[in-house]
């Protein structure tokens, strides 16, 4: 088993009544691409948001690369190696594509004329050289997905999350980020996925956890995890599992 | 030092004033609640109804207890205008835009009265101006005592017109989910200006019963805007309560302040506490994290 | 790296403009109308520093500009300094109260109108404390002692003091042209644009923001030694009151904020407009701020990016989407 980048022991966080995360426990394998998938408010935004330092759990711990990093803040995440992005996009949006990149790229580069040169080199990476000099207020939903893509690898991430960033493309446009994705992954870097586009959880994920109402009720390998009866329930309704049996007859 | 006979009064002035302070801040309230701006242009707002008592007494002859339904209305057409026409086109809904808008409106009203009043300080002579009634060991100036019983009557009129009319029930539908109010067929920009106009209607009011007891010129409103904030951040953006106890005791604070410091050196108290509600509890002692 | 070339260049241009507009001419009016607005302009390069490229409005900068006029004429009336030894600790005093207004402030998250109102509070409270205070003049204020000589920062015609504010002006320009291509200025207007998003690419907030109010307030003290040195006089209320403050920020934003030359064009055209204003309609009180306040609220409603950001707003409004 390859070293744990990232670690969470007994996590949890609740927001007034709600208990949003409960006693979640994963271990991230370094150099891995996973994904942690889970009907809708399920509480895996908020997980990420616990591990990269958005939120403060009210129990439990975070370990990233061996150091308890429970509670620290993002901005010192982002410099150990963690950098995440949102569901929602947040462009800059009144700068360029090659601008907003290059704030990535300025984590470990403080000279403005090597930063903006990175961002272009991480453009291509991902397809958005064309692009360089728009305006991230201009670009589509898939383009500013890409951007929110670029902007967290130009920070030469350890562990890369990515919230939901094939969410509002077409099939078209999830089939050209896949390859990315898993080229990222193929570079070296981590990458935990948050995930609805079971497409892409099957083709890209090693691994994957599945949240439901704020508790870890399964994890494995892709087709083990969508054959678990748990799993099926969470997303399909309490009893669907049995019905589904009771029709299908032989799996 | 703790003489009663000097305390006593000095409460009794503060709540009196208080009173007046927190019809201020009800408006501003309103005006945040509903359409979440930090309207700068009260205290402008406010110096402006006070030249429109003046004028009416002055000009008019019309006492300014007898203003009250005139100024009223008239300061809602106002705010029902400026809103609708000038605040809603200019924010294009963005923040930082209102911001600026309203500060702006409030440097044209200021310097607008400046051109059309001269900087003197104004007072109008009513004939009870001086008269005064003995409670205990105070005297409180009758003006001061009908301000209180005024400012508490057009507070609970305030109340009762957004918990209980139709009206209120639109005003309160819009602050709270204003897309669910549009499909609901409430006219969305209509209920902005009016909650807007209402705020300004109660500075008009604030105004008749401030001016018998106080003055007028256009750098007044300056003293009230941090002053109506300091109450409305206190009370809890956003919470009626929350306004008419943060005015009563901000009223208070000054009082002693004052009494004890200083006139000028009692206005910090005000902002010292303004300043240390914003950093250590920005929902105030009621209010609800909008 | 071409575009700092580019920007630098300009800069020359323009220093070299008002350089051969002062030497060539002896017309006490273009002097002093340079001077004066030359001089709003650092006000709004000021304000620019910290609301258009940090994104953060001050609706009290003349806290900074207050603190760094008194402590110019302080230093030289109670502690025997000489004014150019004044002038560092007026720029020092400034930068400090701006970070002790911006720990408070920032530490405990305060944003938008929040933050608009804190600072509006300070500024009140100094003045009230000017006010309340000996050793600042109380009302009366402090007046300056008339003692021409460039020893003492004092000069016989506006040429001396339109020299004076353009080295202050070019400062302001040069530090506006840092912020343009550093990553500090990269790391500043990613904290305006989106907070969240440049924490999570490893910017602290706090410490950035800290250093652009220090910067602004700096060059704000500045502002206010420099007035010090022309008018002779202050008191708490052209020291702390609304109108420095406001002339600083309505300057910035209509000339557009967070751009190199926009606090300049704002500035001059604000400048010239209330000298038009002044010869139009005399001494009226007053006129010159409801000037300031239409402008405000026109720009905002139509231009939002000011003058400087016509080409992009035109752009927008012609354009369309795409990409």
């Amino acid at each position: 088993m390859a070293e744990t980048l990232l670690e969470l022991q007994g996590v949890s966080k609740s927001f007034g009544g709600l208990k949003a995360v409960q006693q979640v426990s994963m271990r991230v394998p370094a150099a891995s691409l996973t994904a942690l998938i889970g009907p809708n408010g399920a509480g895996k935004t908020t997980l990420f948001a616990l591990m990269s330092g958005f939120l403060m759990p009210d129990a439990g711990r975070v370990f990233f690369d061996g150091q308890d990093i429970t509670g620290h803040k993002p901005e010192i995440n982002a410099r150990r190696g963690m950098t995440r992005t949102f569901q929602i996009v947040q462009p800059f949006a009144q700068q360029t594509v090659r601008e907003n990149i290059a704030v990535g790229a300025h984590l470990h580069l403080a000279q403005r004329a090597l930063a903006l040169e990175q961002a272009e080199v991480v453009a291509q990476q991902v397809g958005l050289a064309p692009l360089l000099d728009k305006a991230a207020a201009d670009l589509t939903v898939a383009a500013r997905k890409r951007l929110e893509l670029a902007r967290a690898l130009a920070t030469r991430p350890k562990l890369l999350l990515l919230d939901e960033v094939l969410a509002g493309l077409n099939p078209q446009e999830i089939s050209e980020m896949i390859p990315v994705v898993r080229g990222i992954a193929q570079s070296g870097v981590t990458v935990l996925m948050i995930e609805h586009v079971m497409q892409a959880v099957m083709n890209l994920a090693e691994r994957v956890w599945v949240l439901s109402q704020g508790q870890l009720i399964a994890e494995g390998s892709p087709s083990d995890v969508t054959r678990d009866e748990r799993v099926v329930e969470a997303y399909l309704g309490h009893g669907t599992a049995a019905r589904l049996r009771a029709m299908g007859g032989a799996a | 030092m703790f003489d009663s006979a000097i305390l006593i009064p000095s409460l009794l002035n503060g709540i009196t004033t208080g009173a007046v302070y927190a019809l201020i801040a009800l408006g501003l309230t309103l005006i945040y609640g509903v359409l979440h701006i930090i309207n700068f242009a009260h205290g402008a707002g406010l110096m402006l109804a006070l030249y429109g008592v003046y004028l009416l007494k002055e000009r008019l002859g019309i006492d300014p207890y007898l203003a009250l339904p005139v100024m009223v209305v008239g300061m809602f057409l106002l705010g029902y205008c400026l809103q609708r026409l000038v605040i809603n086109r200019a924010s294009h809904g963005k923040d930082e835009n209102i911001l600026l808008v309203t500060l702006g409106l409030s440097i044209i009203m200021e310097n607008a009265a400046l051109l059309a009043f001269q900087s003197d300080t104004r007072s109008i002579e009513t004939p009870y101006t001086l008269a005064t009634v003995t409670i205990g060991p105070a005297m409180i100036a009758v003006p001061k005592l009908v301000a209180f019983a005024g400012a508490l009557v057009v507070s609970a009129i305030l109340v009762w017109l957004i918990q209980a009319t139709d009206l209120g029930r639109a005003i309160r539908a819009v602050a709270r989910e204003k897309q669910g109010a549009k499909l609901m067929g409430i006219h969305v920009d209509h209920v902005y200006a009016i909650s807007f106009g209402i705020g300004l209607a109660c500075l008009g009011a604030a105004a008749c019963f401030l001016l018998p007891a106080y003055y007028v010129n256009p750098q007044v409103g300056n003293g009230f805007v941090l002053v109506a904030f300091t109450i409305v951040v206190l009370g809890g953006m956003g919470s009626f309560t929350g306004a008419l106890l943060g005015g009563l005791l901000i009223g208070v604070v000054e009082s002693l302040g004052g009494l004890y410091l200083g006139e000028s050196l009692g206005q910090i108290g005000i902002f010292g506490i303004f300043i240390l509600v914003l950093l250590f509890r920005p929902q105030g002692l009621f209010g609800a994290r909008s | 790296m071409k575009r700092w070339r580019r920007d630098i260049a300009v800069i020359v241009l323009f220093v070299g403009a008002i350089l051969i507009l002062t030497t060539s001419s002896d017309s006490g009016v273009l002097l002093n109308f340079l001077m004066m607005a030359l001089y709003a302009t650092l006000l709004a390069q000021a304000w620019n520093i910290l609301g258009g490229f940090g994104g953060q409005f001050s609706f009290g900068h003349a806290l900074f500009f207050g603190t760094g006029a008194y402590i110019q004429s302080i230093a030289q009336m109670q502690w025997g300094l000489g004014a150019w030894a004044a002038l560092p600790l007026a720029l020092l005093g400034a930068a400090m109260v701006g970070i002790f207004v911006g720990a408070l402030s920032f530490r405990y998250g305060l944003k938008g109108s929040y933050f608009a109102l804190v600072t509006l509070a300070f500024a009140e409270v100094f003045r009230i404390l000017a006010l309340s205070v000996n050793f600042t003049g109380a009302g009366v204020g402090l007046m300056l002692p008339l003692k021409e000589s460039l020893a003492n920062m004092q000069f016989g015609s506006p040429r001396g003091y339109v020299y004076l504010i353009l080295v202050f002006v070019v400062l302001a320009l040069l530090i506006s042209c840092w912020l343009r291509h550093s990553r500090f200025g990269a790391y500043l207007q990613a904290i305006r644009d989106n907070e969240d998003a440049a924490r999570a690419l490893g910017v602290n907030p706090f410490g950035i923001k800290l250093g652009a109010i220090a910067l602004s307030a700096a060059l704000m003290g500045a502002g206010g030694a420099f007035y010090v040195q022309v008018f002779h006089y202050i008191d708490p209320g052209l020291a702390f009151g609304p109108h420095t403050s406001v002339e600083a920020l309505v300057a910035a934003i209509v000339g557009g904020m967070g751009t190199l030359w926009g606090p300049v064009l704002g500035a001059f055209l604000l400048h010239g407009l209330s000298d038009i204003t002044r010869n139009l309609f005399g001494q009226l009180p007053g006129i010159n701020m409801i000037i300031y306040g239409l402008v405000l609220v026109l720009i905002v409603t139509f231009m939002p990016r000011g003058i400087a950001g016509l080409s992009a707003t035109l752009r927008a409004r012609l354009g369309g989407r795409n990409g």
